[in-house]
Formats: structure tokens, C-alpha cells, sequence
């Protein structure tokens, strides 16, 4: 391995090698915030800075006005998420953060697809629409609009579904998720 | 009251003693506040030495340094001092002027992104949306940065706000929902790590810049000595024990001694206080203290186990911590005898391999004999503060601190031009200690300007250059790994120092023979004022002995 700071050539593989180290299973962390400017900057450049990738990022109010709530998911191996939720943590506007677990998770995400759907192809689209509990928010004689929510899983599985009838676009609001049971999230 | 004369209240009850700082079109107003307010500012030539004297001036005393800057390119030049707090841990409060509110965002003159530009390198800022916000953010930002791991913090005004008229009213009381920094040690933790190290038979204690934060020296010498245990520190922990204490086994790391680096690989325990396992202290990180378990005492969560898996934990001030520690351990009364071979193996490579280099055969100054010569013509007393590069290697090498908060540098970072500043605020908090700057022909060159500052202010720092004419560490990292191919390294005999001095308004001096040197620095110090040593030292030699970039700990040359 090329050494660092030495002359030793470094290859892209090794390079690539180092990077992969970081991955494992999804993490989703929901982050109770001070509702105030540059909050969200704040974490986003930690992320960035400490080279973690954020895949899913929403952002919404809570019952209480001062506060705001972050989900974002993460694709890390264990270690370092508990390296970023500590990072996090030193954030002076960041409240609570919860690791949460899949299993006492609750999660959701809402999708809606553009998709052409022309001719005879579209009723059969609307049954499979039907069969994933979606709703037809739009329609034209070119395309139609279908809105998914479920968990991540259930509208990666309508995308395949919906692929062959002509997908214009997608547009996803991440995942959003609560801890199940009594206590709060 | 206007805004501005309120953050003078601020400071002031916050006891601030002196800012550092230079005026702008966007801090004009603060600037009309200083004019009367009673609080000692200096002037400075340029805001990173403004930046660098405050954190100079936070290190020598304990206490928060201040610095001020206008917008633009005032706060821009805040930047290297912003990030060298960061990584040092030093409590310093930067306030900012900025543009007008209504020219915010429309690239007014003089305006940058100041909060956005240093976002990742400050411990929290504060940008001021309303001047009502202002004293509680001041205090806010005072209590942030001392508190829990210091660190920088920033505080950007508008310039119209300043101008508002405001009722002050002290804050008395900071609520900050999202910082409760950890002072306790957990108890049951802390009697695990008791125990311990009651059974380690091959422990040492690595203790870092966490130690001179906490003022925890007193502790941890005390815990050190009851204990019987081999001390090491890192570059910022210099001072934390007495370097010429007998358990004491000089710096570890790159640039440590062989003593220290050896006992921390062949460690069955290392008690880490306030230090975070650095690239600079492991080397090769797969091949550090490979049979050593390890206690992490660290304010900070973030730092246990981010490089080194710690097996037991203890978050919270070190001074607390290192007092229960010893109360605890004393209670296990443990058998000193479980460490003779351990410190017959210590003493075994103390003999074997001591610090030390060739001496001239000529009157010619070795770099390492500047810093012995410096040594002894102090009696060891004086509060060094030091640049970047070789002559800081042998400073911290060869100058042996007992006490904590004299020893001055910047390590995270490693900041050229951090030294003159620095000694310069460090003066102004310790104005009966004598302060020697110890820099290179390079780093000196930085910030310069602030002997101007010296002069005008009469701030008696005596700065001694080690002058090899080269940026004498990347050369030393060229010859060595690099074959011998020196790019740009050469700075010649540029400028003249000691002319140099005297333009500047300080005196100037050049020492070129061994045998008077001593003697020469001792005048140099009784010499009143700023004064500039031009000392001409060996061109070419290296700063050893060194673990090789990517090597294991074990495996030291030179
Ligand atoms: C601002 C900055 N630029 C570049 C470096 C890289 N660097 C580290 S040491 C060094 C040489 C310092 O030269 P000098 O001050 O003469 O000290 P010497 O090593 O010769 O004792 C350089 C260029 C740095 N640390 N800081
Ligand atoms: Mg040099």
C-alpha cells in the first residue's frame, strides 16, 4: 500500500478499497432539533466532512414550534454511525438523536410517479396501482400520476412494477419514521 | 443603550482583561464603543495575528482570548486562526462585523459568508438576526467556548444592528438545551479503571492537551506518583507532568522519544487522559500498543474509541476524574513490586537510547543546542512559545516543562506563523513571566507584522529564530523520503532579521558562535522590549529520532 506522505505511487484500488470500508446497513436517525437558521447546514457538513453519505433527509416541524425533527437515513457500518451520532451530538443546536431500531420502527415514505401509461397498458397499471393501495392524484390522455406511501421497500417494489409502462419520473420525500409502542421517538 | 456599547457589558462581565483586534467599515460602530469603554485593545497588523495572540493570550492563562475583525476580508483572515482553536481545543470568542442586514445576500461590499465559511471549523457560532439576541448570544458564546472541550466560537454582527438601541440587561444564567457537557466521571467506571490498573503490570499514562484544559497537571502528577506510573505526554500534554520528574519518559509519538514510544508498545495498559490518538502518536494505527488494553479519559464523547477502542470509557473533566481515580486506586492498595520489570525494561531503554545528536566540533549552533542553551540561560522558567516546523520538534524535545501552560504551540493544525502572535498575547496575559518565541526562518515570516504590535504596545517578547535559511522540515521530509530532491525548500538568507528588527522597532540581534550563546540569549532576555535573534544553526540537520510516515510505533529511526 502506498504509504502516506511517502512518494510510493497510491492506486485508484487502494484508493477505493479505503472507501469501501464504511459500509453496512442502513441506519435511520431521527434528530430532534432548535428550530433556527443553519441547523440543517450544520448537519449537513458534518455529514459531508466526516465522509458519510446521507440517502434520505426530511425535514418537518413538531408539536412544539421551537423544535424540529430530522430523519435521515444512512448506509453505515456500526462503528462509525456511533462515531456520527456522537459528532452530532457535540451540535449545539441538536436536541436528541435516536438510532432507530428496524424492528420497533414504524417508517413511511411517500412517492409519487409520472408514468405514460397509454392505450390498453393503463388499466392494467391501475390494478397493480390498486393492488399497492396507491392513488391516482393526476391524469391526462399521455400519463397519470400515482401516489405510494408505505415503507421504502413497498415503493422500490412499485418502481419495478411501473418501469414497463413508460416511467416519466419519479419524486420521493424520504423516509420519515416513528418508534413503536408508547415512548416517544 | 446601542448595541455595541452592550457588548462591551458583555465583555466586561464576562472578564475579559484584553482584546485583540482591527477595524472595519462593518464593526465601526463596535469600534466608537471601544473608544470609551475601559476595555484594553490591541491593535493588531493583520487579523490572523489578532486571532493567533488570543488564542496565545487563552493558552497562557486558562481564560477565553477575544479577537475582533471586520467583514469580508477581516473575518477571511480569521480563518487559520478559527481552525487552529478548533483542533487545539482553545477557548477563544471571534466577533465579526458584518454588512448591513438589508445588504445581506446581495454581495455588498465587503461581504463573505462568514458563518458558512467557518461552520466546520467552529465549536458553535452566531449569526445576529436581531439586535436583541445580542447579549445572550455573547454570554452563550463565552460559556460555550470554555466550557466542557473548548474550542472557538464565533459571533458575526451586522453592522446596522450594533447601532440599535437596546436595553442590556446582564445574562446571568445561559440555557442550552442541546449542551450539557459531562463534568462527572462516572463512578463505577472510573473504580473499573482503578482496578484496573492496580493489576496492569506493564501500564503507562498518555496524556494529552486535555490535561493543560482541565488545569488537571496537579492531579495527574499526584496519580502518577502515588501510582508509580510511567508517564509520557503528547505535543500539547508538554507540562502536564514534570518533564524532569524520574517517571517521566519524554514525549511520545513522530518526534517522541524511543523510551516513550517503546513503553506504549509494549504496554499490557495505557491510560489515556485527555488525548485522542492522533495520527501523529500511533503511526501505523493496525500496529499501535498491540497488547495493550486501554482506559480513555476524554471530555469530549466523540473522541473514545474513534481511533482506538477503548475498553473503559470515562467521559468527563479530567481534573474531577483523576482525583476520584486516585482515591480509589490508593483504596486497593495495591504491590508496587507487580511493576520492577517493567520499569527495569524502561530504564534499559532510557540507557540504550537517549535523546541526543552530534555536537559541532566548531563554534557552529546546533538547532538542538539553541533549544538546551535557551534551556539553561531560563533556568527553565520561561513560558516558550513555539511555530511550526523542526524547531518546534526540538523545543518540545529539548526544553523540559514542569509546569502546565508553558508550553505554547499549535499541534492540530500545525499553523507557521502561529508563533510571534501567539508569544505576543501570551505576554500580555502573563506580563511578569519572561515569553520566549521559539521559530523558524520560515514560520517567523507569517506574521511578522505583529512586531510592530510588540513595539507600539511594548510587549517584551524575546522571539529567537532558529535560521537554517530552508523550510527546514519539509527539506528534512525531501532528503528522507523523497530522495534528497529539495523542491523549493531553499529560502536563502532573505531578509536581513536584524535589520529587520530595528525597522520594526525592536531590537535586533544575531548569534552565530556556540561557545557565547548561552550568554547571548541570557541578553538578549535582560534587553527591555521586543527583540528579534537572528540565530544561524546548522543548515541541514534532521529532527530525530522519527517514526516513518505509515510505520509502526516500534520501528523509530535516527
Ligand atoms: C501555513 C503553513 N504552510 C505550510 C506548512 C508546511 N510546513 C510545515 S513545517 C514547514 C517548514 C517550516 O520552516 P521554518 O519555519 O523555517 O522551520 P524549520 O522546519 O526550518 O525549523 C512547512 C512549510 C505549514 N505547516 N503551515
Ligand atoms: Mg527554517
Amino acid at each position: 500500500m502506498g504509504e502516506p506522505g511517502t512518494k510510493e505511487l497510491l492506486s485508484l484500488e487502494e484508493l477505493n478499497a479505503a472507501v469501501g470500508l464504511r459500509t453496512g446497513r442502513k441506519h435511520v436517525l431521527s434528530i430532534l432539533v432548535e428550530n433556527r437558521p443553519g441547523v440543517l447546514t450544520r448537519i449537513a457538513g458534518l455529514f459531508a466532512r466526516r465522509g458519510f453519505n446521507i440517502e434520505t433527509l426530511t425535514v418537518g416541524p413538531t408539536q412544539d414550534a421551537q423544535v424540529a425533527r430530522i430523519t435521515l437515513t444512512v448506509d453505515g457500518a456500526l462503528h462509525p454511525i456511533d462515531q456520527v451520532t456522537k459528532q452530532l451530538h457535540k451540535l449545539i443546536n441538536v436536541l436528541k438523536i435516536r438510532d432507530l431500531e428496524p424492528n420497533g420502527t414504524v417508517s413511511r415514505e411517500l412517492a409519487m410517479f409520472k408514468i405514460a401509461a397509454e392505450g390498453p397498458a393503463r388499466s392494467e397499471l391501475l390494478e397493480f396501482c390498486e393492488i399497492f393501495r396507491g392513488r391516482v392524484v393526476d391524469a391526462t390522455r399521455r400519463s397519470v400520476v400515482i401516489e405510494i406511501t408505505g415503507e421504502e421497500e413497498k415503493i422500490n417494489a412499485f418502481e419495478e412494477v411501473a418501469r414497463p409502462y413508460g416511467l416519466i419520473e419519479i419524486i420521493r420525500t424520504g423516509e420519515i419514521a416513528m418508534a413503536r409502542g408508547r415512548s416517544e421517538t | 443603550m446601542r448595541a455595541a456599547d452592550a457588548v462591551m457589558e458583555c465583555l466586561k462581565a464576562e472578564g475579559v482583561d484584553v482584546v485583540f483586534g482591527l477595524p472595519g467599515g462593518a464593526n465601526l460602530p463596535t469600534y466608537d464603543a471601544f473608544y470609551d469603554a475601559g476595555i484594553h485593545h490591541v491593535l493588531v497588523r493583520h487579523e490572523a495575528g489578532g486571532g493567533h495572540a488570543a488564542e496565545g493570550y487563552a493558552k497562557a492563562t486558562g481564560k477565553v482570548g477575544v479577537a475582533f475583525a471586520t467583514s469580508g476580508p477581516g473575518a477571511t483572515n480569521l480563518v487559520t486562526p478559527i481552525a487552529d482553536a478548533m483542533l487545539d481545543s482553545v477557548p477563544v470568542v471571534f466577533i465579526t462585523g458584518q454588512v448591513r442586514t438589508d445588504l445581506l445576500g446581495t454581495d455588498g461590499f465587503q461581504e463573505a459568508d462568514t458563518m458558512g465559511i467557518t461552520m466546520p471549523i467552529v465549536k458553535h457560532s452566531f449569526m445576529i438576526q436581531h439586535p436583541l439576541e445580542l447579549p445572550r448570544a455573547l454570554h452563550e458564546a463565552f460559556h460555550i467556548a470554555r466550557s466542557g472541550r473548548p474550542g472557538p466560537v464565533l459571533i458575526d454582527i451586522p453592522q446596522d444592528l450594533s447601532r440599535a438601541d437596546i436595553g442590556y440587561e446582564p445574562v446571568t444564567e445561559v440555557s442550552l438545551p442541546g449542551y450539557q457537557p459531562t463534568f462527572e466521571g462516572n463512578h463505577k467506571q472510573i473504580r473499573q479503571a482503578a482496578k484496573a490498573l492496580a493489576a496492569a503490570k506493564r501500564p503507562v499514562i498518555y496524556a494529552g492537551g486535555g490535561v493543560i484544559n482541565a488545569n488537571a497537571s496537579a492531579e495527574l502528577t499526584d496519580f502518577a506518583i502515588a501510582g508509580g506510573f510511567p508517564v509520557t505526554c503528547t505535543l500539547m500534554g508538554l507540562g502536564g507532568f514534570p518533564g524532569t520528574n524520574p517517571q517521566w519518559l519524554g514525549m511520545l509519538g513522530m518526534h517522541g522519544t524511543r523510551t516513550a514510544n517503546y513503553a506504549m508498545d509494549g504496554a499490557d495498559l495505557i491510560c489515556a487522559v485527555g488525548a485522542r490518538f492522533d495520527d501523529r502518536i500511533t503511526g501505523k494505527l493496525s500496529e499501535f500498543a498491540q497488547q495493550a488494553k486501554f482506559i480513555h479519559i476524554d471530555v469530549d464523547p466523540a473522541e473514545i474509541s474513534k481511533n482506538v477502542p477503548a475498553h473503559i470509557p470515562i467521559v468527563g473533566d479530567a481534573r474531577n476524574i483523576l482525583a476520584k481515580l486516585l482515591v480509589e486506586y490508593r483504596e486497593l492498595e495495591p504491590d508496587a513490586s507487580r511493576m520492577e520489570d517493567w520499569w527495569a525494561q524502561i530504564e534499559r531503554w532510557r540507557a540504550e537510547y537517549p535523546l541526543g545528536y552530534e555536537d559541532s566540533t566548531d563554534s557552529e549552533i546546533k538547532p538542538q543546542y539553541l533549544i538546551q542553551a535557551l534551556y539553561e540561560a531560563t533556568g527553565g522558567d520561561a513560558v516558550i512559545v513555539s511555530d511550526v516546523g523542526q524547531h518546534q520538534m526540538w523545543a518540545a524535545q529539548y526544553y523540559h516543562f514542569d509546569k502546565p501552560r508553558r508550553w505554547i504551540n499549535s499541534g492540530g493544525l500545525g499553523t507557521m506563523g502561529f508563533g510571534l502572535p501567539a508569544a505576543m498575547g501570551a505576554q500580555v496575559g502573563l506580563p511578569d513571566q519572561v515569553v520566549c518565541a521559539i521559530t523558524g526562518d520560515g514560520s517567523i515570516q507569517m506574521n511578522i507584522q505583529e512586531l510592530a504590535t510588540c513595539a507600539q504596545n511594548e510587549i517584551p517578547v524575546k522571539v529567537f529564530i532558529m535560521n537554517n535559511g530552508y523550510l527546514g522540515m519539509v527539506r528534512q521530509w525531501q532528503e528522507l523520503f523523497w530522495d534528497h530532491r529539495y523542491s523549493h525548500v531553499d529560502m536563502g538568507q532573505f531578509p536581513d532579521f536584524v535589520k529587520l528588527a530595528e525597522a520594526y522597532g525592536a531590537s535586533g540581534f544575531r548569534f552565530v558562535d556556540k561557545n557565547t550563546l548561552v550568554e547571548d540569549i541570557r541578553a538578549a532576555i535582560a534587553t527591555p522590549g521586543p527583540v528579534l535573534a537572528d540565530v544561524r544553526v546548522t543548515r541541514e540537520e534532521n529532527t530525530y529520532p522519527m517514526i516513518a510516515p505509515g510505520a509502526a510505533a516500534r520501528d523509530m529511526v535516527g
